[in-house]
């Protein structure tokens, strides 16, 4: 029973990180209509930034905050520098430029950082916290759901109160009008990027601490993860991204947890089919094509 | 009619998508202060003419001269600040935008943030059925609610040029009546100028002071629109009937 | 892919080609395709018998990639199914082989049959894994599918370690190979006889995909890849054809890992990792998507580079901890711009760049 409260905690600790990851994607998808299959890759890169900062420094909240703006100048840098110039007629295009970046990425990463795992602090204790005698949640886990907490509060404030939450949704949704009613359609999609990638760094910057390590590939188990957890939520809902990362954190902490480590990213692929085949609507969302 | 009274010159206009040209060397002038109609038949250019007025379509040779300065390599999004406003075909209302966020996105450009907020009261009280569905979705709203949205819509940027597609698609007789009798009202008490395209040829000439007749890419006739409306022949020639 | 990519002209049969061979052989696909392969494998087996051991190592790398990139380019090409799998498809056949070599090995079983025996098995194997995946894609699209995909990527390397008792884990297994047969000679190289069994298979492979491409069953996958929906009408059975894309593909690819694993004489997750997938799909895009030929250079391509990276990393000296940092990594990153470049700029890849070198040619021709 005591296992069963631990893996539950742990799971939502690391469904808070995955939601983060996922709503990230679904930022993207929303903004253009692309699965930013280098979104592993570009957190990745801010994480490292944040690293060197760190070590530099010896400040673990200065990296921190060199991670995430480091992850919105990439994700600027990517859209307009990359991801604009993709023939956007074919999914496949997209989809196979992203993953060039992530080639290019994790090559540069390896060239300049080597390709072993380099250690990752964290702010707070990752020590359990006992309620009586049942180990709960640790300080960093409660720093994460902090974190989380405060970056969707932020983004639905943007999004539902501000004007230039206003403008990006108009942009996505109705591009042309948008331009016609003097909306800066293509500096919303710049933004768009950005804001998802430095969510991406985020979650890159609490999640890595807690697996092996910095490693170029670190996030290539969390992506297809977090991809998962959005396509639970239904890939075009922000509250579904969030519910689909909590709940895919939760199986996998139970398989890593009763089964062992090895056999998640089998159980991350089985869940992925079961629920593409079974509901492919997703979760959340009624209309959503899968077929897109 | 002197210079300064037109606000838009377009001279040898060709434009088009891909390699054929769907507009053939247009010229229009039209004067500040006065709603011009486009007619023509279904495919004759109409709708192409208008998004290449507002940078939608890059013309391919000619010149377009709004408010006295030629319109070229201006983005599209600039458009609305030099008061040019475009209601484009289908109405362009956001599904899914509430009604009070498809009207505040009309006047978000604006610097005079007081004024904004006025002018979208001003159009609150103009469309009274807009008011009681605030909340509501784009999606969930009638045709004719729709049509209202996307004039008030571009009424919140207070512009001098208005181009308007086919407002009366789907619409009502009566409702009709209603929006043609609002462009009257708008040219006569603060000077608006509407390019006007129509399918409802008798409704546009009831509001237009002059009007073109489109066929093919080109304008076949330009004329005043009293002419147009009373001269049998012109009218059978160009319109059919 | 974009219209660019596979433009009709891919499909039809290069005038070259026919004009190379005889009216009498034109009109039979499978004759002409054929000859070709028979030519092919005269003038690859004169090159065996020229190059040194390491080059003839590489050359049977190529063949082996071969597989995996030709199986990729009808799937990807022509039927428009996105895999970013195909490495771990690889890994199945590699595995599979490399169980059925030691199995054989362990019994005392030798001879020329065990070869052609076990690879077979990798082949039927990866069938299989191909035609579960293709059952799952048949009913996914663009995204969604290389996100299954990619999955199937990160879980087939993670499932040795789950099955650690079979696969050994990290480790891998070592594969049980007879040297080449006696009846060639004592001292016959060893890698000249890897040369030939692979580009026996690479030539197997492409003879019957390009049979297939040419065949009723290809224009059934490029309609679906054009437009389902009119497949659809014109009475071809969309998800059927996608599964039957997916199945000849993954075999292709089985047969590719299969080989891979006889060569290196191990297999580990390792070499089959994510990256592979990548290195597969981004191999098959710069050779060019739009027909088989570009498997060819996307297969070389695979071989080359990284030589060619390593060769250039000596030029320059570097402390040797540099170089190998460089020496990993320089290849990915020369892959992943090209492939970048190429998708943006030349989304024809290799083979469109030159089918379109080559029609200007043409076109000057009758000037002069
Ligand atoms: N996006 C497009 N791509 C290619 N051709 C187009 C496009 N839009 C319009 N056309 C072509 O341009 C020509 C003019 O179209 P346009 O929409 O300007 O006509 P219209 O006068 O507005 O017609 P309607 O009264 O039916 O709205 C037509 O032949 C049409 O087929
Ligand atoms: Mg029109």
């Amino acid at each position: 029973m005591d296992r069963f409260v631990f893996l539950t905690f742990d799971g939502l600790s690391k469904g808070a990180v995955l939601a983060a990851f996922a709503l990230a994607l679904v930022l993207i998808w929303r903004a253009a209509r692309i699965v930013n299959f280098a979104q592993g890759a570009m957190a990745v890169a801010a994480a490292y930034a944040g690293y060197s900062v760190t070590t530099a420094t010896g400040s673990y909240w200065l990296g921190f905050g060199a991670a995430l703006v480091g992850g919105l100048l990439i994700g600027m840098v990517v859209e307009r520098a990359v991801m604009r110039f993709v023939d956007h007629s074919s999914p496949l295009s997209e989809v196979i430029v992203a993953l060039g970046l992530v080639l290019v990425m994790q090559a540069v990463l390896g060239m300049v950082y080597g390709n072993e795992f380099l250690p990752a602090g964290t702010p707070f204790s990752r020590n359990a916290l006992s309620v009586g005698e049942v180990p709960l949640l640790s300080r960093y886990d409660l720093f994460v759901f902090g974190a989380v907490l405060l970056v969707l509060l932020g983004l639905a404030l943007l999004f539902t109160r501000t004007s230039v939450g206003l403008r990006m949704r108009a942009s996505a949704f109705a591009p042309e009008v948008s331009r016609l009613l003097g909306v800066n359609v293509g500096g919303m999609l710049t933004l768009g990027w950005a804001l998802a990638s430095a969510v991406g760094a985020l979650a890159a910057m609490l999640v890595i601490p807690t697996e092996l390590g910095l490693h170029p590939h670190a996030m290539d188990l969390v992506f297809v993860s977090a991809f998962t957890a959005a396509v639970v939520g239904g890939l075009d809902s922000p509250p579904g991204a969030v519910v689909g990362g909590l709940t895919v954190g939760l199986i996998l902490s139970y398989v890593s947890g009763y089964l062992g480590s090895d056999v998640t990213p089998m159980a991350v692929l089985v869940l992925l089919l079961a629920v593409l085949l079974v509901r492919p609507g997703g979760l959340f969302s009624s209309t959503v094509a899968r077929q897109a | 009619m002197t210079a300064d009274d037109v606000i838009l010159q377009v001279r040898g206009l060709t434009a088009g998508y891909g390699a054929a040209p769907v507009l053939q060397e247009v010229d229009l002038t039209v004067r500040a202060g006065t709603i011009a109609a486009v007619l023509g038949a279904n495919g004759a250019g109409k709708t192409t003419l208008l998004r290449t007025l507002s940078g939608l379509v890059r013309p391919s040779g000619g010149e377009i001269v709004y408010g006295g300065q030629p319109l070229r390599d201006v983005p599209v999004e600039q458009l609305v600040r030099r008061g040019m406003a475009h209601v484009p075909e289908g109405r362009g209302v956001v599904a899914e935008l509430t009604v009070d966020e498809n009207l505040r996105l009309g006047g978000l450009w604006r610097r005079d943030r007081e004024d904004a907020g006025k002018a979208l009261a001003e159009v609150y009280e103009l469309f009274e059925p807009l008011a009681q569905r605030r909340r509501s979705a784009g999606h969930q709203l009638s045709g004719g609610e729709r049509q209202m949205l996307a004039l008030g819509r571009a009424l919140v940027a207070r512009p001098k040029l208005l181009l308007l597609d086919e407002p009366s698609l789907g619409l009502a007789p009566r409702v009709i009546a209603q929006i043609m009798a609002l462009l009257r009202h708008l040219r006569d008490s603060t000077g608006l100028t509407v390019l006007l395209v129509e399918q409802n040829v008798r409704s546009a000439l009831s509001v237009a002071d002059e009007a073109v007749v489109m066929s093919l890419g080109r304008i076949v006739t330009a004329t005043s629109a009293d002419r147009l409306r009373d001269d049998e022949e012109l009218r059978h020639a160009y319109l059919g009937f | 892919m974009s219209e660019q990519t596979v433009s009709p002209a891919a499909a039809a049969p290069a005038p070259r080609r026919a004009g190379l061979l005889p009216g009498l052989f034109g009109r039979s696909t499978l004759l002409r395709h054929l000859i070709l392969a028979v030519l092919a494998g005269v003038l690859l087996f004169l090159l065996t018998q020229q190059l040194d051991p390491f080059r003839n190592f590489q050359l049977a790398t190529v063949a082996a990639y071969l597989c995996a990139t030709a199986g990729l380019t009808l799937l990807v090409g022509m039927n428009g199914q996105l895999s970013l799998g195909h490495g771990a498809l690889m890994a199945v056949g590699a595995y599979t082989v490399a169980l059925a070599q030691n199995a054989l090995a362990e019994r005392g079983i030798t001879g020329n049959q065990v070869l052609p025996l076990s690879l077979a098995l990798g082949v039927l194997v990866t069938m299989v894994a191909g035609a579960v995946i293709g059952l799952a894609a048949a009913r996914l699209r663009g995204p969604y599918l290389a996100g299954v995909t990619l999955a199937v990527a990160v879980a087939v390397p993670a499932a040795t370690v789950t099955f650690d008792e079979t696969f050994n884990s990290e480790q891998g297994l070592s594969v049980a190979v007879e040297p080449p047969p006696l009846s060639l000679g004592l001292y016959f190289p060893n890698e000249r006889w890897q040369a030939w069994v692979a580009l026996t298979g690479a030539l197997l492979t492409m003879l019957l995909l390009a049979n297939l491409v040419r065949s009723r069953v290809g224009r059934n996958l490029r309609a679906v890849r054009d437009d389902e929906v009119a497949a659809r009408l014109a009475g071809i059975h969309v998800g059927r054809t996608q599964v039957l894309a997916f199945v000849v593909s993954a075999a292709s690819a089985g047969l590719g890992g299969g080989l891979m694993a006889l060569l290196a004489q191990s297999v580990s997750p390792g070499a089959f990792s994510l990256t592979l997938s990548l290195f597969l799909l981004m191999a098959v895009v710069i050779g060019g998507l739009g027909s088989l030929s570009g498997a060819v250079w996307g297969a070389l391509l695979l071989v080359a580079l990284p030589d060619l990276t390593h060769d250039s990393a000596q030029w320059v000296s570097l402390s040797p901890a540099v170089a190998q940092r460089l020496e990993g990594n320089l290849p990915l990153a020369v892959f992943g711009l090209t492939l970048i470049v190429v998708m943006i700029a030349a989304p024809g890849g290799v083979q469109g760049l030159l089918r379109r070198i080559g029609a200007r040619v043409r076109r000057r021709a009758p000037a002069r």
